[in-house]
């Protein structure tokens, strides 16, 4: 096997194989990339209201989708347990400026201070878990993308609107990571 | 500027329906989901590490992405690109302005969601397969906010 197997996959091995992903939903089935329609499709599914942007036919359109990202949630099983370290290398500097935010495990895919079920509770980790995790189900509707569907498929198209998007996912990503984070590592 | 949003259109539903046997697509998902987790774009230190501009690798890898994405649609250019977005085909087209507000404003809050749980929708989802299931309540709070979206649409800026 070659040596990246065990190690965290570098960035010029990592990205090529998304990148392919493109053509490879292209040719296969004629489908674009673009996790974040499940969310519209998951609502479709199972979320009462007779609401225009969810009165569509899911199962036409998105049943492919919806299977993609159920292998995306198994990828994430057996990635996991693939065989290698998985002590996230993250840069000195990082550790540092998140040392000062009161996060010292850097163990693991995410820090056990802030995010976990024990954690839910606590102002940083609620903020964290579901104030987040609204704000990326709203702004990718309200975009109409994701990272896969408006980053990658977007301007690999040279889409306009995608470029705008991802300015606006740094925006907010920038704002949030020197102005909020640590406002919530102040609090209980 | 003038930005087109063929998205919000009546768009027909993306043309070709092959009917491939559902298994491709949980195979490429799974593909999808392992690079993901081997490459730590699902871990929230790397998120963070390129909000704080601390490392290369998340560049690297959305920008090689995008470069493989756009030279394999280049080459496949006799074939018709999809013209939709993210968004399979919608059902109310609200006014357009012609200036993407959109884009940049959903696109801001969406980023601020990235940041804060360290996981875009697709990580979501890895996440919860590889044993972080608090994020069953990210993804439940994330359909809330699309269905808040769905809600609010019309009375929203386009």
């Amino acid at each position: 096997m070659p040596e990246f197997v065990s190690h965290t996959w570098p960035w010029y091995v990592a990205g090529p194989i998304i990148g392919l992903f493109v053509p490879l939903l292209r040719l296969i089935g004629d489908k674009r990339l673009g996790i974040s329609g499940n969310l519209r499709h998951l609502c479709a599914a199972i979320l009462p209201g007779r609401i225009g942007l969810f009165q569509y036919d899911w199962k036409k359109s998105g049943s492919w989708n919806l299977v993609f990202l159920l292998g995306v949630t198994a990828g994430g099983f057996i990635g996991v347990r693939l065989p290698g370290t998985h002590d996230i290398a993250i840069s000195p500097e990082t550790k540092t400026a998140l040392a000062a935010l009161g996060i010292h495990d850097f163990s693991g895919l995410v820090p056990q201070e802030w995010i976990g079920w024990h954690a839910l509770l606590t102002v940083k980790g609620f903020v964290s878990i579901v104030i987040g995790g609204f704000l990326v189900g709203f702004g990718t509707a309200y975009a109409g993308g994701c990272t896969s569907g408006h980053a990658i498929s977007g301007l690999s198209e040279f889409q306009w609107p995608s470029l705008l998007a991802v300015i606006g996912f740094f925006a907010g990503g920038l704002l949030a990571t020197w102005l909020l984070l640590p406002l919530l590592a102040g609090s209980l | 500027m003038n930005v087109n949003t063929p998205e919000l259109e009546d768009v027909a539903p993306v043309t070709g329906e092959k009917g491939r046997p559902v298994w491709i697509w949980f195979l490429l998902g799974i593909l999808f989901g392992i690079t993901l987790t081997e490459a730590e774009v699902i871990s929230w230190f790397r998120i963070q590490e390129m909000f704080r501009f601390q490392a290369f690798h998340m560049y690297g890898i959305i920008g090689s992405a995008i470069a493989v994405a756009a030279a394999s649609n280049l080459l496949l250019k006799r074939r018709k690109m999809p013209t939709q977005l993210c968004e399979e085909p919608a059902a109310i087209a609200p006014p357009k302005t012609g200036w993407g507000r959109r884009y940049w404003i959903g696109g801001t809050i969406f980023g601020i969601g990235w940041a804060l749980t360290g996981a875009c929708p697709g990580p979501l989802f890895a996440l919860i397969g590889g044993g972080v299931t608090v994020m069953l309540v990210a993804v439940a709070a994330a359909l809330a906010g699309t269905w808040t979206y769905g809600y609010l649409r019309t009375r929203l800026p386009h």
